[in-house]
């Protein structure tokens, strides 16, 4: 087995673990939208690495029948994602907001001590 | 005919659209009736389709499917589609005024975008045959619940729809890795296809490294979006902090639609379901059981009537999974069948709630006493609602309870049909405090104005589901026949 060659699916693995584990340890609201992002952002990659194919080009057609190109498909999907990452961002964000001019902070222990007084 | 399945995504979509451009509540309100109707009238039609012809596909744009998107309508899922339409088309009435007492009056109109957006992508997911196409409508409605949850009046729902969108956010990324793995090991993505190329190239039966990898993402990431048991975490404050509305729209639908989505994978990619037989069934039953029995005992405690629902639909999605679980068809169905009571059940129950926090304004237990005399329509709701969650025969509940404990019976697992009793039994003391509480204590003495029978337009859909779930009580061929259809259907592969 190649290890060496599929270094691009060790860096996959190293964000997804690195990103889950900013969700699960940070209580800062915006830091936890990073790891989320940075979480989503390997699968990305996942699918783009899955896509390309050893020497192949951009797939656009060409008169070579011959030509060797990446499969677009992961590409296309995954500008899908990118999308559905951003408004996650964006809604994520706007609820941080929200929590700030509600609660006059973002940390989730402060957050739950006003809560727990009431 | 040929154009209803998309008709069904597109309508909700473009309604929300027209919400947006009016900002006016009144006209918002009604373009969202009309798009609920017209949805449920479109499953109506398509089910009625599918139980003379059988399947009903659709190629967005004309593709051919392994392709193209393509649309693909089974018993199945015209079985959940009528749920979540029929659903939405009772709700929508009762949002007026709901809506107009809890949302404030600029936000109205997006209050209902939102709402159609949800309606559209969970329609969206039970129509599609398409799995990446599932997940981007999985990741359309629950943004919209996110921000449906978050425009809850206290400012706990804004942390509730946080917590919820990071979960929410780490399930369906689990799902698309899942996707992702099946895709790099079939080169499709067509639901059928995928089926059929697992099969054909002997992957299946090879024990392979990847498909096993796939389905422990796809299934973790689907537990956390059905909230079953110990990745429930985000439910109860979610649906108790959400907009009345909202929280009776999102705890009939979304939740069973994730677990239409889990049958999906699980028995229609995976033909018949051969890795529930390997370990999942088993591997699934201990949380099913486990949120059986601690959500019912927590839901016992909660002094929030909203939050003691919550955590009994923790508990209810406990026995939808337990069905399922046991991979047998009369399991299976009574899974399915349980889908649709509980949608009745829960939708009731949480309708009662938006009526008493409209009269009262808030739903702790104190705030009930006394209901009996002042309220009695709404809280002879209650009681038949609580009636079919206990399971009390001639409702709804009762039908989904005696086919769960006969199918565990058939597997001759007695300790699994007891824990369904005792799961029973708790289900009897936390709905027996609140029906102790509002007709056998004595009232507040309180201001008299606030006081009094819920206004027609809550009641009158409140008391739709209340004949519903006596109705399917009493004469439960048609859902039992669909359900039990679906079931076979499902494990159809196997034979």
């Amino acid at each position: 087995m190649n290890w060496v060659g599929h270094y691009n699916y060790w860096v996959v693995i190293f964000l997804m673990m690195s990103g889950f584990y900013v969700v699960i340890s940070r209580g800062n609201m915006i830091k936890k939208l990073l790891g989320l992002n940075i979480f989503s952002t390997s699968v990305f990659l996942l699918y783009i690495s899955m896509g390309k194919i050893h020497g192949g080009t951009a797939p656009i057609l060409t008169d070579n029948p011959n030509q060797v190109y990446s499969n677009p498909l992961p590409h296309v999907l995954i500008l899908t994602a990118i999308v559905v990452g951003v408004a996650t961002t964006a809604v994520g964000l706007a609820l941080v907001v929200r929590i700030q001019e509600r609660y006059g902070t973002i940390e989730e222990d402060e957050i739950r001590a006003k809560d727990d007084s009431l | 005919m040929i154009h209803l399945p998309v008709a069904l995504v597109v309508i909700p979509l473009l309604g929300a659209a027209v919400c947006v451009l009016f900002r006016r509540s009144f006209i918002a309100w009604t373009v969202a009736l009309a798009a609920a109707w017209s949805g449920f009238a479109i499953s109506i039609l398509i089910a009625v389709y599918i139980m003379k012809i059988g399947t009903l596909s659709y190629s967005i744009g004309g593709w051919p499917p392994p392709w193209g998107i393509a649309y693909h309508i089974d018993y199945l899922n015209s079985f959940v589609l009528l749920i979540v339409s029929g659903i939405a088309a009772v709700v929508m009435p009762y949002a007026r005024t709901s809506v107009n007492y809890e949302i404030e009056e600029d936000s109205q109109a997006y209050f209902y975008c939102l709402l159609l957006i949800c309606l559209a992508g969970l329609l969206g997911i039970t129509v599609t045959g398409d799995a990446f196409n599932m997940y981007v409508f999985l990741e359309l409605s629950s943004l919209s619940s996110y921000a449906l949850i978050g425009m809850g009046k206290r400012r706990r729902a804004l942390t509730a729809a946080y917590q919820y969108l990071v979960m929410g956010t780490i399930g369906a990324t689990f799902l698309l890795i899942g996707i992702g793995l099946l895709y790099n090991l079939t080169g499709t993505l067509n639901i059928h296809d995928l089926a059929h190329q697992l099969a054909v190239n002997n992957i299946i039966g090879s024990h392979n490294r990847t498909l096993l990898t796939a389905f422990a993402f796809i299934i973790v990431g689907l537990s956390l979006k059905l909230a079953l048991f110990p990745l429930h975490l985000w439910l109860p404050n979610a649906y108790t902090y959400a907009p009345s509305v909202a929280t009776i729209f999102l705890a009939s639908t979304a939740t069973k639609v994730a677990v239409y989505m889990l049958l999906r994978f699980c028995f229609t990619i995976l033909s018949g379901g051969f890795i529930f037989k390997l370990t999942l069934g088993k591997i699934l039953l201990i949380p099913a059981l486990a949120a059986i029995l601690i959500a019912s005992m927590v839901a016992i405690f909660q002094y929030d009537i909203k939050r003691m629902l919550a955590y009994s639909s923790v508990a209810q999605i406990g026995y939808m999974i337990l069905g399922i679980s046991l991979a047998t068809p009369l399991g299976l169905s009574a899974g399915i069948l349980h889908l649709f009571n509980h949608a009745l059940m829960k939708g009731l129950l949480f309708m009662v709630m938006g009526a008493v926090n409209y009269r009262i304004g808030a739903v702790y237990l104190n705030d009930f006493r006394g209901l009996g005399r002042t309220m009695p329509w709404t809280m002879a709701a209650f009681v038949v609602g609580g009636m079919s969650l206990m399971g009390i025969p001639l409702t709804a509940g009762f039908i989904s309870k005696w086919y769960l404990v006969q199918a565990a019976l058939e597997k001759g697992w007695w300790p699994v049909a007891a824990l369904i009793l005792i799961g029973s039994l708790l289900a009897v003391i936390y709905i027996w405090r609140v029906v102790e509480t509002a007709y056998f204590n004595p009232a507040q003495e309180m201001e008299a104005e606030s006081s009094g029978e819920a206004p027609l337009s809550l009641l009158l859909p409140m008391w739709l589901l209340v004949l519903a779930n006596i109705y399917f009580g009493i004469d439960s061929s048609i859902p039992v026949e669909l359900a039990g259809r679906a079931a076979t259907l499902l494990l159809g592969g196997a034979s």
